[in-house]
């Protein structure tokens, strides 16, 4: 046996579990806990999914870049497989936030999109900067070089995104108010609940996929590397390809 | 017989750009580009908008999307022929900092940002613009431009470091290089906007200016720090 296939998807079950206690009560407790809103009504609990999505996917950018820094520190390929699966599911989260974001501020205003909302249009310039990641892995050939040069497009993606919302948040007076408010600073106590518990389980929800697609990977590569040995072939010479390349043991 | 000490980083940075510029003097091709785009823009900017002449927020808009895309044409070959020639081997050959590298071509880009706003700012208020500003005016206005470029300087480098080494150079640059600069449009184009209005002209807003000084700081740190693994082979 391969001494590293036992390091990969050993607690994937549980944490799946967990994450879907932690959802379904979040949601549960947004959709009967909560107050309903005063101007809004009803439809102010995407709000629950939103902004939570909104901060995992920040924070999944944030922790990419994080990894681009110790892989450019210490050259070792494993850091760049997690920032790149950060990032990539980052976007996937990033785009379920620009979506829900839209689908609020129809209900909220009356339009699908509205550009006097600082935080959505911020998520779509990060959108649009973060979308650039994958061509441009795929445009690099050499291994070494796509990863180094997706590290310090990772880096400086993540510096970006702060300077980005400041000046977009300056650029648009606030108009609206700010029920938006990231902090959950001004929100009464059982909205809070339902807010952090929400926040917990988007977490754990990023966690969990980022888990299945690290042990997806690690499992392909195994394969891959069991069915050289098993018929003898040299290492496969892969075709292009915007992922690093995985370690087969 | 004396060894020879490898020049320091700021002569190799000057030697490097004096280098670009001695390059672009004898064969223009970059600026002159630039500039034809520019004034091409503006008059594609005078029938898309069925307007003889712009002031205000929409003037400020017209010359900082012609700007920025004209840029564009700079940052897109500002390594290419480094890298067709031999010119970056030649210099990593060279025992000399990296950095002086980044030093070079982000000043070089500043100068032609400069050259061409020289002709096509100008031109701008010529066939566009409603009310000319005053001297005050476009003294404000030259300061924007000042720190905008540095901005659009320094991430057009680090982008056309990154873009030059992909097979879809073109491609890399325009995806990369527009929403890295997206905040330097903001903070330029309502920095320029009440410059431009045709009643009460005034002065830019310090947070405009406040927002890209810190971006030209920020990018500038980064790619000084970043640099290095970009130019390593």
């Amino acid at each position: 046996m391969p001494t590293s296939t036992k390091l990969y998807g050993t607690r994937l079950t549980a944490l799946g579990i967990a994450t879907a206690i932690v959802l379904t009560a979040a949601f549960t407790l947004a959709a009967f806990y909560a107050p309903i809103e005063a101007d809004q009504g009803f439809s102010q609990k995407i709000f629950y999914v939103h902004v939570p999505l909104a901060i995992v996917t920040l924070g999944g950018f944030v922790f990419g870049g994080i990894c681009a820094i110790q892989y450019l520190r210490s050259g070792d390929p494993r850091h760049d497989l997690r920032s790149y699966t950060a990032i990539h599911q980052s976007l996937i989260f990033c785009v379920g936030a620009l979506l829900t974001g839209s689908l609020w501020a129809k209900a909220a205003w009356g339009h699908w999109w509205v550009w006097d909302e600082p935080t959505l249009v911020s998520f779509l310039i990060v959108f649009l900067l973060y979308a650039t990641y994958q061509p441009l892995r795929f445009s690099i050939e050499d291994p070494e070089k796509q990863s180094r040069y997706a590290a310090v497009f990772a880096i400086v993606a993540g510096a970006f995104v702060p300077l980005n919302f400041m000046a977009v948040r300056l650029a648009d007076p606030l108009i609206h108010p700010r029920v938006l408010n990231t902090s959950g600073g001004d929100l009464p106590g059982d909205m809070k609940l339902a807010f952090y518990t929400a926040i917990v389980g988007m977490t754990l929800l990023f966690i969990t996929l980022y888990k299945v697609e690290m042990t997806g990977k690690h499992n392909r590569a195994q394969l891959k590397a069991l069915r050289r040995k098993l018929t003898g072939d040299g290492p496969a010479i892969g075709g292009r390809s915007a992922a690093p390349r995985v370690q087969g043991s | 017989m004396s060894t020879a000490t490898p020049p320091g980083t700021l002569a190799a940075a000057r030697a490097v750009l004096s280098k670009e510029l001695l390059l672009e003097r004898r064969a223009p091709q970059t600026l002159v580009a630039m500039a034809l785009f520019s004034t091409t823009a503006y008059v594609l900017f005078h029938f898309a908008l069925r307007r003889d002449s712009v002031d205000g927020d929409l003037a400020s808009g017209v010359l900082w999307v012609t700007l920025l895309l004209a840029a564009l044409l700079g940052i897109g070959r500002l390594f290419v022929a480094d890298r067709d020639e031999g010119g970056l081997d030649g210099f990593l050959l060279a025992p000399v900092d990296r950095t002086a590298l980044l030093f070079a071509k982000a000043a070089s880009l500043l100068v032609f940002l400069i050259a061409l706003q020289v002709i096509a700012v100008p031109l701008f208020a010529i066939l566009l613009l409603g009310p000319t500003p005053d001297a005050a005016g476009w003294l404000q206005l030259a300061g924007v431009l000042l720190l905008a470029d540095i901005g659009i300087a320094v991430v057009g480098t680090l982008v056309a470091a990154i873009a030059v080494q992909t097979r879809a150079r073109d491609l890399i640059t325009s995806i990369l290089a527009l929403p890295l600069l997206v905040p330097v449009i903001i903070g330029a184009a309502r920095a320029s906007a009440p410059i431009f209005a045709a009643v009460g002209a005034a002065a830019p807003a310090g947070r405009w200016l406040a927002i890209l000084a810190l971006y030209d700081l920020v990018f500038a740190l980064l790619a000084w720090a970043l640099f290095d693994y970009l130019v390593e082979d």
